[in-house]
C-alpha cells in the first residue's frame, strides 16, 4: 500500500464519494480537519450567543405558557452548543481554546445574533425565521460527511421544530390580536427578514469555500439553494399570517417554480460580520463576563473533585 | 495552565430492554457532576431511564489504521453464516 500524501488524499476522497462517514480517528487531510473545526465551532458559538437576545425576554414573557416555552427553547440552545463543542473537540482542539477564540473575536458566529431583540414580537420572529433558517441548514447537515457533526445535527433537528412552532404561534397570536399587536408583528418581520436571508451566507458566486465543501460533503447544498428553499417555504407562511414581507420584488415565478426576490444588502452583511453590527460588542462582552465571573466556580469544583479523589485514594 | 474539567462519555438506555447507547460527551469536574449534566443535556425529553458516565481517558479504542489486520480475518469465513449450508427447500423449521 502506498501511503504517500497524494494517495491518502485520493483514498479519502474515494471514501467520501462512496458515501462513507469520516470518524475522529480516521486519517483526514489537514484542510478537512481545519475547515471542520472552523465550521463546527462557528455553529457552536452561534447556539451559545444565540441564547442572549432571547434570554433577555424570559423574565418579561407575557404569560406563564410563553415563559416556560421560551425558557425550554433557550435551554435547548445551550444543549446544542454543547453537542457541537464536543463534536469540534473530537478534531483535537480543546474546549478552552474554542472559548478563547470566541472571546477574543478570532472565531465568528452567525451575524443574526448581532441584531437587537427590542419587542416581544421579536421572540416570535426569531423562532419563526431565525430557527426556521437554521433548520434548513441543519437538516442538510444531518447528511454531512463527518460522523460526530452529522450525529449532533440529528439530535439538534429533533429539538428544533418546537422552536419554530412556538415562534410562529407567537406571530399568529399577535397577527390575530389588536391593531397594535399586528403592527408589532409586522415590525418584527420587517426587521428580521433580511438578516434571516443573510444567515445562509454570501451568494454562491461570492462564496470562497463552497466548491471544496461540496466535494468533501461538508455542505450538501449551496448557500443560494438553501436561501431559495427558505424563501419558498416562508413566503406562504407570511401570507397566512396576513403580514407583508418587506421586499417589493418578492413574487412567485411560475416558470422557475420558485419565488423571485430582491437584492440583499451585502454591505450590511459584511459590516456586521466584521464587527460593526448593532450588538457585536454587547454580545461578546456578555459572554466574556459570564466566563470570567464563573471562573471561581469552575476552579472550586475542580479543587473539590481533586480533594475528594485524594481522600479516597488515601483510604 | 490547563484548568479544563475532564471529559466524560455519556451512555443512555432509552428504555428497559434496550442496551445503553453512546450519546456524546461532556466536561464535568467529577462523575457526580457528569451525571447531573448528562441528565440535563441528554434527557430533557424523557430520552432515558438509565445513564452511564465514563471518563473518556479510560476508554481504549482500536486504531482505524489497523482495521486491516483487525477485521480482515473475518472476511473469508462465510461458513460462519447459516446461508453457507446447502439444504433442500422442502426442509422446514431449520
Ligand atoms: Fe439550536
Ligand atoms: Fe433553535
Amino acid at each position: 500500500m502506498n501511503l504517500s500524501l497524494e494517495n491518502l488524499e485520493k483514498q479519502f476522497q474515494d471514501r467520501i464519494d462512496a458515501g462513507d462517514n469520516i470518524e475522529p480517528k480516521d486519517w483526514m487531510p489537514e484542510k478537512y480537519r481545519k475547515t471542520h473545526i472552523r465550521q463546527i465551532s462557528q455553529h457552536a458559538h452561534s447556539e451559545i450567543v444565540g441564547m442572549l437576545p432571547e434570554g433577555n425576554w424570559i423574565t418579561r414573557a407575557p404569560s406563564l405558557r410563553r415563559k416556560v416555552a421560551l425558557l425550554a427553547k433557550v435551554q435547548d440552545e445551550a444543549g446544542h452548543g454543547l453537542y457541537l463543542y464536543s463534536a469540534a473537540e473530537t478534531l483535537g482542539i480543546s474546549r478552552d481554546e474554542l472559548f478563547n477564540q470566541l472571546h477574543t473575536g478570532k472565531a465568528k458566529y452567525s451575524s443574526i445574533f448581532n441584531y437587537p431583540a427590542v419587542t416581544w414580537a421579536d421572540m416570535g420572529a426569531i423562532g419563526w425565521l431565525v430557527d426556521g433558517a437554521a433548520i434548513i441548514n441543519q437538516v442538510m447537515l444531518t447528511r454531512t460527511s463527518y460522523g460526530p457533526y452529522a450525529r449532533a445535527m440529528v439530535r439538534i433537528c429533533k429539538e428544533e421544530s418546537f422552536h419554530q412552532r412556538q415562534g410562529f404561534e407567537i406571530m399568529l397570536t399577535l397577527s390575530k390580536g389588536t391593531a397594535e399587536q399586528k403592527e408589532m408583528a409586522q415590525d418584527a418581520l420587517d426587521r428580521w427578514w433580511w438578516p434571516s436571508l443573510m444567515m445562509f451566507g454570501p451568494t454562491d458566486a461570492a462564496s470562497t469555500h463552497t466548491e471544496q465543501s461540496m466535494k468533501w460533503k461538508i455542505k450538501r447544498k449551496t448557500n443560494d439553494e438553501l436561501r431559495q428553499q427558505f424563501i419558498d417555504i416562508t413566503a406562504p407562511q407570511a401570507e397566512f399570517l396576513g403580514l407583508k414581507i418587506p421586499d417589493p420584488a418578492l413574487q412567485w415565478n411560475e416558470e422557475r417554480g420558485h419565488y423571485d426576490f430582491g437584492e440583499i444588502n451585502w454591505d450590511e452583511f459584511w459590516q456586521v460580520v466584521k464587527g460593526y453590527g448593532p450588538c457585536n460588542k454587547e454580545r461578546i462582552n456578555a459572554r466574556v463576563k459570564a466566563w470570567d465571573e464563573g471562573a471561581w466556580v469552575r476552579e472550586a469544583a475542580l479543587a473539590y473533585a481533586e480533594k475528594k479523589d485524594s481522600i479516597q485514594k488515601a483510604i | 495552565m490547563n484548568n479544563e474539567w475532564p471529559l466524560f462519555e455519556i451512555f443512555i438506555r432509552s428504555k428497559n430492554g434496550l442496551e445503553h447507547r453512546h450519546m456524546g460527551s461532556l466536561h464535568a469536574a467529577d462523575a457526580v457532576m457528569a451525571m447531573e449534566n448528562a441528565r440535563d443535556v441528554y434527557t430533557r425529553r424523557q430520552e432515558g431511564v438509565s445513564i452511564w458516565v465514563v471518563p473518556s481517558s479510560e476508554i481504549t479504542a482500536s486504531n482505524p489504521e489497523n482495521n486491516g489486520e483487525l477485521f480482515a480475518p473475518a472476511e473469508d469465513k462465510v461458513y460462519r453464516h447459516p446461508t453457507f449450508y446447502d439444504l433442500p427447500d422442502e426442509l422446514k423449521h431449520i
